[in-house]
């Protein structure tokens, strides 16, 4: 299931013949289309075929045009953040060498958030895209901070170790979020949007100024990914076979950090998408990160897509978060994935 | 200890080295005394002040005159209805979650195996908040109910990390998966629920001692006095248990029943005070570090660490409600002290390069 994993059979599944991807690369491509139009057409309200069509066009006359016409925004933002979530969490994996990074699992999507709040509460942040880079800023500091913290003593950064300063870290800034939103009743409105992910308040102008900066991320981490493929080799013979690992791993952290931090100032720290779909995506298409990063991408679009129609679906007339839903689904896999670990590497 | 001189001596000991090691253990048993006390009169002394102080402020003659249950204009209602109960409930949870909490860290060896990491308390919180919020039951119905779903979770974390023997990191990691599990139940409970203000949202999410009331409190105060007994008379058996499985088992410790005994009591009492006050972030986990670090590495840790839990609590109740502008929950005010601190314990265990 990981890249660490000595299985009898590894070459078979490192390397899947070209044909099977395009296949999968196929499947999830036309899963992806149908979500996104189950998103457009599905919502707590039920709108006629016509409608929707006529909506799509431009026109707003109606109630059920109008909350179409709102509805595509919002599946724009949950493929773009879904995408970018996948593919952070991805390179963090690589980057790490980690089963278990994520984005929300290490704290780095929390760090984000705090930095949002409390430039909203104590520094009167207001454009779009100061917003934007006070996310990242925090997602950097965080990702540092936890990385350091999991890297103290013997051993180095081991899969436990980081996955428990994520955790604590996740923990400490939630607490932290909470106390700096609570006393400012003006912007206590949104404190739930910052302690649970969501992609209901999706606007234009919103996507508009994050789509650069996931650009750079995703360009980023592709960039990195022949150098992570050597890195899986480990760092030694990643540097044997003329890799600049400190390189490479540098170019790789600041793409999944842009990814995630841009991603959390549309959407709220959402958590699991970034843990859940890098495997899902290894068992379909192999560990070779040319083909895994783009795959991730398009996965963790189809998971947020997926996850947003749900929760407008089950808890009708209300919506449900999407950041909720995927921790319920996120974080039994996270459990399996603690449970096949062997002793060892725990 | 009376063990030692049933043993045949193989070795002559100096008699210097004997009366050292007496005098070292009645020193280390004096600074335990004296923990106790300092901690039992800052906790009357939290007591007094959260009666007195306010909005308003009345002498200790009032509060007494209303604790005798006469009518003082003003205080009668203030006191009586509202700082009376908070004030109970604050000290019935607090002591709840620290005796609680050092019970788990001592029976796995681990600080952070305590029932607010690893999910117990959001366990007992998502089933309070399901049956309060959306069923509409109260008082007992919840707490029995929160009980049951309390000893599920700690059955699942359990059998989940089970693998050929459980490991205590592993459990830890698992348990902090279906912390993140349960909180987002939580918040499905909380959206699903038709109407529910931000003020319901942090009661169960963090805690919050806001709104407490007689119905609220008693629940929980039973609970105290019928399963802290029960627990502090496994105290030898768990400071036993410390020493690890077969050398507690050779010293003539039953362990599965000791284990049974203390996760029952201790669920209990997790689910009885979850259901008053929500899952107070971090009371559990912290009671016992720092209770250990004022007693030193001598003898059982449940008392001091229940009463630094009643302190934490009133404490983090009392800023929470005056020192800031706004009034904030208590679970706030304690997560943002509990927040750092865990992040201190993995520094230092990292630092220390133990096996975590």
């Amino acid at each position: 299931m990981t890249s660490t994993d000595t299985h009898p059979t590894a070459d078979a599944i490192t390397w899947r013949p070209r044909s099977r991807r395009v296949t999968w690369l196929v499947v999830v491509l036309v899963v992806l289309v149908a979500l996104a139009a189950a998103s457009i057409a599905v919502g707590s309200r039920d709108v006629a075929w016509s409608d929707i069509v006529a909506a799509l066009g431009g026109t707003t006359d109606n109630l059920g045009q109008a909350a179409v016409t709102k509805r595509v925004p919002r599946t724009v933002l949950a493929v773009l953040v879904g995408a970018a979530l996948g593919m952070a969490g991805a390179v963090m994996q690589g980057v790490t060498r980690n089963p278990l990074a994520d984005p929300g699992v290490l704290g780095i999507n929390m760090g984000a958030s705090l930095a949002v709040v409390v430039g909203l509460a104590w520094f009167g942040l207001s454009s779009a895209s100061a917003t934007v880079w006070a996310a990242i800023a925090g997602a950097a500091v965080a990702a540092v901070f936890v990385y350091a913290v999991g890297s103290l003593g013997r051993g180095g950064a081991t899969p436990l170790k980081l996955a428990l300063a994520g955790a604590a870290t996740s923990a400490a800034l939630t607490s932290l979020i909470t106390a700096v939103v609570l006393p400012r009743n003006d912007i206590a409105e949104n404190v739930l949007s910052f302690e649970i992910g969501g992609v209901g308040g999706a606007t234009w102008s919103g996507i508009g100024t994050v789509v650069p900066f996931l650009a750079v991320g995703l360009v980023l981490s592709l960039l990195s990914a022949r150098g992570l493929n050597s890195l899986a080799l480990g760092d030694e013979l990643a540097t044997g076979l003329g890799e600049r690992v400190a390189m490479v791993r540098g170019v790789a952290a600041l793409g999944s950090v842009l990814l995630c931090g841009a991603a959390t100032s549309v959407a709220g720290p959402i958590a699991f998408v970034g843990l859940v779909v890098p495997h899902l995506c290894r068992l379909l298409v192999g560990v070779d990160h040319r083909w895994l990063l783009p795959f991730t991408a398009l996965t963790g679009a189809c998971l947020l897509t997926a996850a947003d129609v749900l929760g407008r679906i089950l808890v009708r007339p209300s919506e449900l978060d999407v950041g909720i839903l995927t921790a319920l689904i996120g974080a039994p896999f996270f459990i399996a994935v603690v449970r096949r670990q062997k002793l060892r590497e725990l | 200890m009376s063990a030692d001189l049933e043993r045949p001596r193989l070795v002559e000991v100096p008699a210097a080295a004997v009366t050292q090691v007496t005098r070292d253990r009645k020193r280390r048993a004096v600074r335990r005394r004296v923990v106790i006390a300092v901690l039992s009169v800052l906790v009357l002394a939290m007591i007094a002040v959260s009666l007195m102080v306010g909005q308003t402020f009345y002498p200790p003659g009032d509060v007494l005159r209303v604790l005798l249950g006469q009518d003082v204009p003003g205080a009668a209602f203030t006191v009586g209805r509202l700082r009376i109960p908070r004030t109970v409930l604050a000290v019935v949870v607090g002591l709840s979650f620290g005796l609680a909490g050092v019970t788990f860290q001592t029976m796995l060896r681990n600080p952070l195996a305590s029932p607010d990491v690893i999910g117990i308390s959001s366990g007992a919180g998502a089933a309070a908040a399901f049956a309060i919020v959306v069923v509409g039951w109260s008082g007992t119905r919840v707490s029995a109910f929160a009980i049951v779903v309390c000893l599920a979770v700690a059955l699942a974390i359990y059998l989940l990390a089970f693998k050929g023997g459980v490991l205590g990191t592993r459990l830890i990691l698992i348990g902090i998966g279906v912390e993140a599990m349960l909180r987002s139940a939580t918040a499905y409970v909380l959206s699903v629920a038709a109407d529910w203000d931000l003020q319901e949202a942090m009661r169960w999410l963090t805690g919050s001692l806001n709104g407490a009331s007689w119905t609220a409190t008693l629940p929980a105060l039973v609970a105290l006095v019928v399963l802290a007994p029960i627990l502090l008379g496994q105290t030898r058996n768990l400071s036993t248990l410390q020493l690890g499985d077969d050398t507690a088992a050779a010293l003539g410790v039953r362990l599965e029943r000791t284990r049974l005994i203390a996760i029952l009591a201790a669920v209990g009492l997790i689910a009885f005070a979850t259901s008053g006050a929500g899952p107070i972030a971090f009371v559990a986990f912290l009671a016992g570090p720092i209770a250990a670090r004022l007693v030193g590495p001598n003898g059982s840790l449940l008392v001091p660490a229940a009463l630094v839990g009643a302190l934490l609590v009133l404490v983090g109740d009392f800023c929470g409600q005056y020192a800031f502008g706004n009034r904030m929950p208590v679970g706030v005010v304690t997560g943002v002290l509990g927040a750092p601190s865990l992040i201190y314990l993995i520094i230092r265990t990292n630092r220390a390069g133990g096996s975590l």
